[in-house]
């Protein structure tokens, strides 16, 4: 029978929740590497038992956790992030420069095909490749070679990047998301880069239709579909048809298109999910109503999903990396909040349950579907 | 023997319990005692210092014999307690809530 395996990266250590197919009992492991922000943990496509980890603390760095029996044992493996050649500097929040460096790891994106390959996105933003499961971290220069990074900035969280899509057709592309620089493709696996981000509308920069400097919180595909790209805009939820070139809107009549997380239905390429935010002050949901939206027509027309949900006095966050789907039949739907709950849908997004109330708070939600 | 004691997150990266000792050949510094301690424990390397520069990480402090080292040039000796074993050199995190 299948079962699921939900990573959920907290600040203060990793769980591990795990359910069968049915999706209605769960066991809770952890806390692993209790007292570090773990920024995210996420599995290997090729190798569901190699797991990696990223634990970061203010106070004592970066480091790499790898398991290679589905989370029950860690091992710590390289931390050395060292930039390639001169640094180099980007904006600051007052526009003035500011020199690059190094602060902590926000994603890690497992090659689809080796499991010893898997890539690092970083603050301040950079991307970095291991292949060698994770000992050892080369950057990949061309992307903050590409020219514009002296006109990149840090959003709220830091210049991160925080979204790898691996195009599991073509080998060679890759999509990046920056805050806030945008979106970046790469269709000769990382030498050169270009930004796309055409179609982009952004208030807070001096030509709000720059070519970068777009606050991106996050980009997700299908992977059925990886021409075809939904992003959730610091403020408004977008979509591209064409690998990036450009972007329309799709916020329809979300009751709010500002929001960080969103993610794509594993059987239906069409199907987008968006956990709308009030404002970029107001981090909680309108209203006070937890409310995921549901389009099944690729954007502009959402339903809210509300079964299960506390729907009065809600004032917790959804981050970035925080929602994520398994691949079962119904697709089952999970996502982590602030306040430490991981909520699950069993019934892609029509009826929701807490899988566990008072973690840490949540800042990365990633599934595992295993045989 | 020089008795290190290491704050809890790196206590528990290292897998260890209490105190660190550690056998430091020639002038115990702050180098020779850090250099001898990533020795022993390699996952505490870039934690305590930057790989790089070597510089003390900004949230972390040295201390012992009830006073604060943090400053002190890194192949300064260490007081004559540290080195002997008497008093342990303490690696703290900076006092700054989390």
């Amino acid at each position: 029978m299948s079962a699921v395996r939900v990573l959920v990266g907290t600040r203060k250590g990793a769980f591990v929740l795990t359910s069968d197919g049915k999706r209605s009992r769960w066991d809770v492991g952890g806390p692993h590497f209790a007292g570090w922000e773990i920024y995210h943990v996420k599995g290997s496509p090729a190798d569901p038992n190699r797991l990696y980890a990223s634990q970061s603390s203010g106070w004592f760095g970066q480091q790499i956790q790898r398991s290679n029996d589905g989370g029950k044992t860690w091992e710590p493996v390289g931390n050395q992030f060292v930039y390639d050649g001169v640094p180099g500097s980007h904006q600051w929040y007052d526009g003035t420069q500011h020199p690059w460096e190094f602060k902590r790891a926000w994603h890690l994106e497992p090659s689809l095909t080796d499991p010893d390959t898997v890539y690092a996105g970083v603050e301040d933003a950079a991307l970095f490749r291991s292949t060698d499961g994770g000992r050892t971290w080369q950057e990949l220069p061309g992307l903050r070679g590409h020219g514009s990074g002296p006109f990149w900035q840090p959003g709220a969280g830091g210049l991160c990047l925080h979204t790898i899509l691996l195009d599991p057709v073509d080998p060679k592309r890759i999509f990046i998301a920056i805050s806030a620089a945008g979106v970046f493709r790469t269709d000769d696996a990382g030498k050169t880069w270009r930004p796309a981000n055409r179609g982009l509308r952004s208030e807070g920069i001096p030509d709000p239709k720059a070519e970068v400097g777009h606050c991106v919180h996050r980009i997700a595909m299908h992977r059925s579909r990886p021409r075809v790209l939904f992003m959730q805009k610091h403020w408004d939820v977008m979509r591209s048809d064409d690998a990036g070139e450009s972007w329309h809107e799709v916020s329809g009549n979300l009751p709010s298109d500002f929001g960080f997380a969103i993610d794509v239905h594993a059987h239906e390429p069409n199907t987008v999910y968006v956990i709308p935010i009030k404002s970029d002050s107001e981090h909680f949901p309108p209203e006070g109503k937890l409310r995921v939206y549901r389009s099944r027509t690729g954007g502009n027309e959402w339903e809210a999903l509300t079964k299960g949900l506390p729907q009065r006095n809600c004032y917790v966050n959804i981050l970035r990396d925080a929602m994520a789907v398994d691949a079962l039949d119904d697709c089952g739907v999970y996502f982590g909040t602030s306040g430490g709950q991981v909520y699950a849908s069993a019934d892609a997004g029509d009826n929701w349950a807490p899988i566990v109330r008072d973690l840490p708070g949540v800042l990365s939600v990633e599934v595992q579907t295993l045989p | 023997m020089i008795r290190v004691v290491l704050p809890a997150h790196l206590r528990r990266l290292a897998q260890v319990d209490g105190e660190v000792t550690l056998q430091v050949d020639g002038g115990v510094t702050q180098r020779s005692v850090l250099d001898a301690l990533e020795a022993r424990y390699p996952v505490l390397r870039g934690t305590i210092r930057d790989h790089l520069t070597q510089r003390r990480r900004a949230f972390v402090r040295f201390f012992a014999c009830a006073r604060d080292l943090s400053h002190e040039l890194p192949d300064t000796p260490l007081p004559d307690e540290v080195a002997t074993g008497a008093e342990p050199f303490l690696v703290v995190g900076a006092m700054a809530g989390g």
